[in-house]
This record gives structure tokens, sequence and C-alpha cells, in this order.
């Protein structure tokens, strides 16, 4: 007989997952590969194996060192970003999230559709009119002109809000607002601990997008020493192109590996919260 | 990844014109004021030379490898004069910038690298300074005739050439001698030499064109097209003249025949497939020497150049990429960065730029004996010069580029790389890449016939 925790297993679908991990793992397995060969390696041997040469380290630190370390810049440039940007687009979403939950106000519902419709328009299309904006500001060319854009995430606020709902429950405030505490102290206090996981939804939606924003940097900064990753690599991989090309293939490699392990990292270590997120309240 | 990322920006090319043009006029002009008042400063001559004395701080864009040392040079020689280099991007990502901040109307850098294809585009709107004023013309005889057409718009003078881009064929000689395949003179011969090379080894193609705006336009050029005209705001389209006809005629052959590989330009593969000896040869421009002896090692000792294959086995030939620097309007001292361009394409700047592998447009160095007699150890030994300052002398007169030529590449894989993609009738693409640039020219103001 099966219990209901050892499921019969299906042929079908394992093969279905086999074939989805290998769609996710191959990439991955060939940029770590790609990472250890030679600029003349990548381009003459085969893209899933070794190349005749061990260039790991050398990579690591030609991409760390070419160009006076420009690489280490642009991930503190992305790391800055994602720090102000997205940890103070969470902070906001949080904030206005859970007071458009719990607190009924006039305007409540308009502020509701204007957020649907801010959800529905993608960053990209507002890039150009934020750049002349922010150009008439005098702030282009500078850090603010990427992280103000990124204060605002629509879609975080919409999460929080939906999440404040459910996972607040009213008694609770006005448990404590018998006992005596203020708003703010409520929210900080009491409000934040029960909305923890959603708030690690939020932080690590608005961290990716930040990380792989590419677009807003590009037009907002013409100073490549304020480039984040994203823009840096591309530069990094045009060299390529056109009359007098030099080709870097071997560091853009590389670079975009040693792009992607901070955010594994970030995962791994916000997994934990992120998993009782989702299944928060799917068993009472 | 690469073609998506494109895709934005192509995006943006379309789109910043109109939504900046736009909000610019909700906003009521402001800031963007300065930006005309500072071009209409008319200069002269003694102008130049003085601003050259008083020194001052300039902010040049550019991409170009050569860029670094030439501005060390330059500053070496002035000291009195710094120079910011910004490597803003690399051509379209460059582009983009510039037309932001040119809308917006700050934020503009005095000089910019721009390729001879832009030029008009930011030239005609008027946002680039006219060096007639500081009597630039004077320098005519200095450079070839192809790469002086093409730093000019209508009547003004947009920039002095930086270096030229005279097609040749690029073939590699160790295929060719494996198959019993004789360099084509003709382009007849070259269809010959791709059926005989494909028939013998599948994995080997003539050739790699997976739809190429730059390409199709100078393969238009050297077969003697002038498919785009312009007059001021008057401009005529016809991508279907003989010139266009004679080119599809032997590319068609090619491309539905799988002649020629789909690995696109510039890509690892790419790189690959020179050195291998999947793309036995490459029709394109005389820089390309420099690129493949720094970046296709595999292929040292195997390639040669050869005279570009023509239809009637007389020279003819055209100009495929090439750059100018340009002075912006913005610029608050355009006398001083003017002094700055005239020193980076007709003094010393011209050699530090050589000396890092540009193929140049000043007719003094392309005569030089010394640049025309010196072999090439990646080309086995060949003067490959002598092929390449020859082609320079060949190039078919009287082509000009659209006024809003970024625009039409950035749509030429929708349009003409559908007929690539389908392997069926290149002047179905065309026309409709025809179309899509006449109704676009207009909706932009301009007067198209097409």
């Amino acid at each position: 007989m099966t219990s209901p925790l050892r499921p019969k297993r299906s042929k079908v679908l394992t093969g279905v997952m086999v074939l989805y991990l290998l769609y996710t793992i191959v990439p991955l397995v060939w940029l770590l590969l790609s990472a250890t060969k030679t600029q003349d390696d990548l381009l003459s041997t085969p893209g899933l194996w070794f190349g005749k040469s061990f260039a790991f380290f050398a990579n690591i630190k030609d991409t760390l060192t070419y160009d006076n370390g420009i690489f280490l810049r642009w991930l503190g440039n992305t790391l800055l970003y994602v720090v102000v940007g997205a940890g103070g687009a969470t902070l906001l979403a949080t904030a206005a999230g859970y007071g458009l939950a719990k607190y009924k106000f006039a305007g409540r519902r308009a502020v509701f559709a204007v957020l649907l419709g801010a959800v529905a328009v993608p960053g990209t299309a507002l890039a150009v009119p934020t750049f002349l904006m922010f150009s008439n500001l005098g702030l282009t060319n500078t850090v603010w002109a990427i992280i103000i854009p990124s204060l605002v995430s629509p879609f975080g606020l919409y999460l929080m809000w939906v999440y404040s709902a459910d996972a607040v429950p009213p008694e609770l405030l006005e448990a404590a607002r018998i006992d005596g505490a203020g708003e703010v102290r409520t929210f900080f206090t009491v409000a934040l601990r029960l909305l923890s996981p959603g708030i690690v939804t939020t932080l690590l939606f608005a961290m990716v997008s930040t990380w792989n924003n590419y677009f807003l940097p590009l037009i907002m900064l013409s100073k490549p020493n304020l480039y984040p990753l994203t823009v840096g690599l591309t530069q990094w991989s045009n060299q390529a192109t056109g009359v007098g090309a030099r080709p870097i293939y071997n560091l853009v490699i590389t670079g975009s590996l040693l792009t992607i392990v901070p955010l594994v990292i970030a995962f791994l270590l916000l997994q934990r919260f992120w998993q009782s997120g989702l299944s928060a309240g799917s068993v009472k | 990844m690469k073609s998506h990322l494109r895709g934005l920006r192509q995006l943006v090319v379309a789109g910043a014109a109109l939504t900046a043009l736009a909000v610019v006029a909700a906003c009521g002009g402001g800031s963007s004021n300065n930006s005309a008042s500072g071009g209409t400063t008319t200069g002269s001559a003694d102008a130049v030379d003085a601003a050259l004395k008083a020194g001052g701080e300039l902010t040049y864009w550019s991409w170009t490898p050569s860029a670094q040392a030439q501005v060390d040079a330059f500053m070496k020689q002035y000291p009195n004069v710094k120079v910011n280099l910004v490597n803003a991007g690399t051509g379209n990502d460059q582009y983009t910038k510039l037309q932001n901040v040119i809308k917006a109307g700050s934020g503009a850098p005095d000089v910019a690298q721009v390729e001879y294809q832009a030029l008009p585009q930011f030239a005609l709107p008027g946002s680039l300074v006219d060096l007639n004023q500081y009597g630039f013309s004077q320098y005519e005889s200095s450079y070839t005739a192809s790469t002086w057409a093409s730093v000019h718009a209508g009547s003004g003078l947009y920039g002095l050439p930086q270096d030229s881009g005279p097609m040749a064929l690029f073939y590699n000689k160790e295929v060719f001698a494996k198959y019993g395949i004789a360099v084509p003179k003709t382009w007849d011969e070259y269809v010959a030499a791709a059926k005989k090379l494909h028939a013998a080894n599948p994995k080997a193609y003539i050739s790699n064109d997976s739809g190429d705006a730059g390409f199709t336009t100078s393969m238009i050029w050297q077969a003697g097209g002038t498919p785009f005209k312009t007059d001021g705001k008057n401009v005529t389209i016809n991508l279907q003249d003989d010139g266009s006809k004679k080119w599809t005629a032997t590319w068609n052959q090619l491309v539905t025949g799988g002649l020629v590989s789909s690995i696109p330009g510039w890509t690892d593969e790419w790189y690959k497939a020179l050195g291998d000896g999947t793309i036995a040869t490459l029709p394109t421009g005389a820089w390309m020497p420099g690129v493949m002896e720094s970046s296709v090692k595999a292929g040292a000792g195997k390639w040669a150049v050869a005279p570009m294959p023509t239809y009637d086995g007389q020279p003819a030939t055209a100009e495929n990429g090439g750059s100018t620097e340009s002075v912006l309007k913005q610029s608050k001292n355009p006398a001083l960065a003017a002094a700055f361009v005239r020193w980076l394409n007709h003094d010393e700047g011209v050699k530090t730029f050589l000396a890092s592998g540009g193929f140049p447009a000043t007719t003094a160095d392309l005569k030089d004996p010394a640049f025309v007699g010196k072999g090439s150890a990646y080309f086995g030994g060949q003067k490959i010069n002598e092929v390449l300052t020859g082609a320079a002398d060949s190039v078919v007169k009287g082509w000009t580029y659209l006024p809003y030529e970024l625009y039409a590449n950035s749509i030429y894989g929708d349009t003409v790389g559908k007929s690539y993609q389908s392997k069926s009738d290149l002047n179905t693409g065309l026309k409709s890449w025809q179309d899509a640039l006449v109704s676009y020219g207009n909706q932009q103001g301009f007067q198209v016939n097409g």
C-alpha cells in the first residue's frame, strides 16, 4: 500500500524532472568548465569538457586585475546598489504594505489601482523618461540615479500588502494597543516579526532585480567606474566587436561566474526564511 | 543573451528619440537651451591654435583601444590641456547615451567617437559642430576621397577621418590549397568556389553571413548601388536599384543555397571558425588584420589577402566600418575640442593610432613605402598593405548613408533578417526594409520617397 508520504514513482515525471535538471545544470557546468580555460582554449576546445590548460586561478586573477581592477569596483558598486536600493525598497514596501493592509483610510482603493497599474509597466519602458527627469535634476552619472529608482518596488509593495493582510492578526494589534504600545512601536516589535518570511521574499526579489538591472544603469551612467557588474561585463563582451576588436571572453566568462556567487550565497543564507514563508499558514 | 540585449538596445535607439522629444517638449526647454547657444559661436583657424595655447579641460568618449595611448600622448605634448577619456560603451550603447544627453540638453562630452554610418544621424539634426568654421576644409588633400566624403553631411564637415576600411578578400589559403580552389577574381568565381568547397567538406563554408546591415550596405556600395539619397529634409530610398539587385543576384545564390555559414560575427564561435577553417574567406574592411593577429592566433600563417572579387573583373570596392571624432554642440570649449580632433587625426595622433594596428585614412601614410612594403608575419610574410592600400584607391564613389542609419540597422534583422532565416530571396527582405524605412522617415518629419 502506498502511504501519502511515499507516493508511487512516475517514470514520466521523473524523466521530465531529469530533463529539467539537465536544462538548468548544463549551462552552469559550461560556465564552470569555461572559466578554467584560456582565451585560446575557449576557441579551440569542446565546450563541455576541460581544455588543454587549467587556467581557473589565472583567470580569476586576471579578471580581478584587468584594467586596474575595475571588476572589483563594479562588484562594489553592485553591492552598494543592492544593499541600499533593494534594502531600502524592502523597508519601504514593508511599511507601506503593512499600512495599507491594516489601516482604513480614504483613497486606499485608488492606491490599489495605481499599484496594479505600476506592476504592469515594465521598468525598461520607464528608463528613458526617468533619465530625462534625472538629467534635469542633475543626478545622472551619480549613484543616486540607480539607487532612487531601485527604491520603488510596486511588486514588493503588493506582496507585502497581501502578506500583511493575512500574517498579522487584527486581534494582536488590538492587544498591543490596549497594552499601550504606539503604532510605530507595534510595527517594529510585533508586526515585523510576523512579517519576516514575507520580508525575506520581498528582499530576495528586490535583490535579484537590482543585481540583474541592466537597462537603467546602461542609460543613466556613462562613467565606467560607476557601472554595476551587468553593464561592465557587457562592455567587456562588446570589446570583441568591430574595428580594433580585443576579445577577452575568458574574463567575461570568469567574471560572470564570480557575479553569480554572491547571489547563490544570498539564496542559501535566506533559503530557510523563504521556505518557511512559502509554507506559512498552510497547516493550522 | 547577446541578441536579447541588442533587442533592448534597438528599442532604445528607436524609442529614445520619440520619448525624449515628447518629454523635453513638455518640460518647455529648460536647460536644453544652452546646447543651442553653445554651438553657434563662430570660430576660425586662429581660434583653434589660441584655444590650444590657452588650455582647458575636455571630455572625450571613445571605445577605440588606441584612445588611452592617444590621450596620454596629447597631454604630454600639451600639458595645459586635460582630457578625460570615458569609454561610454561600444557602438550603439554609446549612441544611445549620446542621443539621451543631447535630448536632455546636458551631460554630453566635448568630443565623441562616431562611426561614419552614424554620423548623419547626429550631424543633420544639428547636434555636432561644423568644423568648416575652423577652416578644416583645407585638410581635404590629406585624406582618401571616400573617407573625406564620409565625414560630410550635406555641406557640413563634422569630423576628420580616423581610420578607413576599404574592403578586401581575406582568405584561408591552406583551405583553398587543400580543396584545389583558386582565389576568385569575380563574384561568379566566388560562388563557384563556395559550391566546390561546401561539396568537398560539408562543414566548411566560403564565409559567414547571418544578416548584417553594415555588410549589406557595403556590398550594395561595391556593386555601385546608391539606395539612400539625402538632400536636407528630402530622402530617397531605393533598395531595388541596379546595384542592390546586382548584389542580391550574387548573394541570393549563397544564401538560398545554404553556402554561407549562419555563425554570427564577433562571437566566440566566429573567432573559433576563423581559426579552424570552418569559414574560408571574409570580405571585410582593411582593419581586419589587426583583429586577426590579436584574436585569431590559430590562423597565423594560414591566411592571405586578395583584392575584393568584382562583378566585371575591374577593381572596385567599398568602405566597411571606420570612425571619426566629432565635436558636440554642447561643448563649452568647441575650439579646443576641434584642436583635439585635429591632433587625433591629422598630427601625432595618427601615428599612435597606426602603432596599435589601425588602418589609416591619411594619404601620406597610405603612400608611405615603409607602410606599404611592410611584410606581415601573421599573413606568412605577405605585403598585405600593397593589397589594402590599393583597395583604398578603388572605393566606388557616390555613397551616402541614411540620416537615420542607426535606426535602419536596428530593424534590419526584422526585415532582411527574415530572408536569411528562411533562406529565401533577399530582395523580398530588402523591400520590406525599404517600406519600414520610408514610413519611419515620414513619421520623423522627412519627406521620403521610396
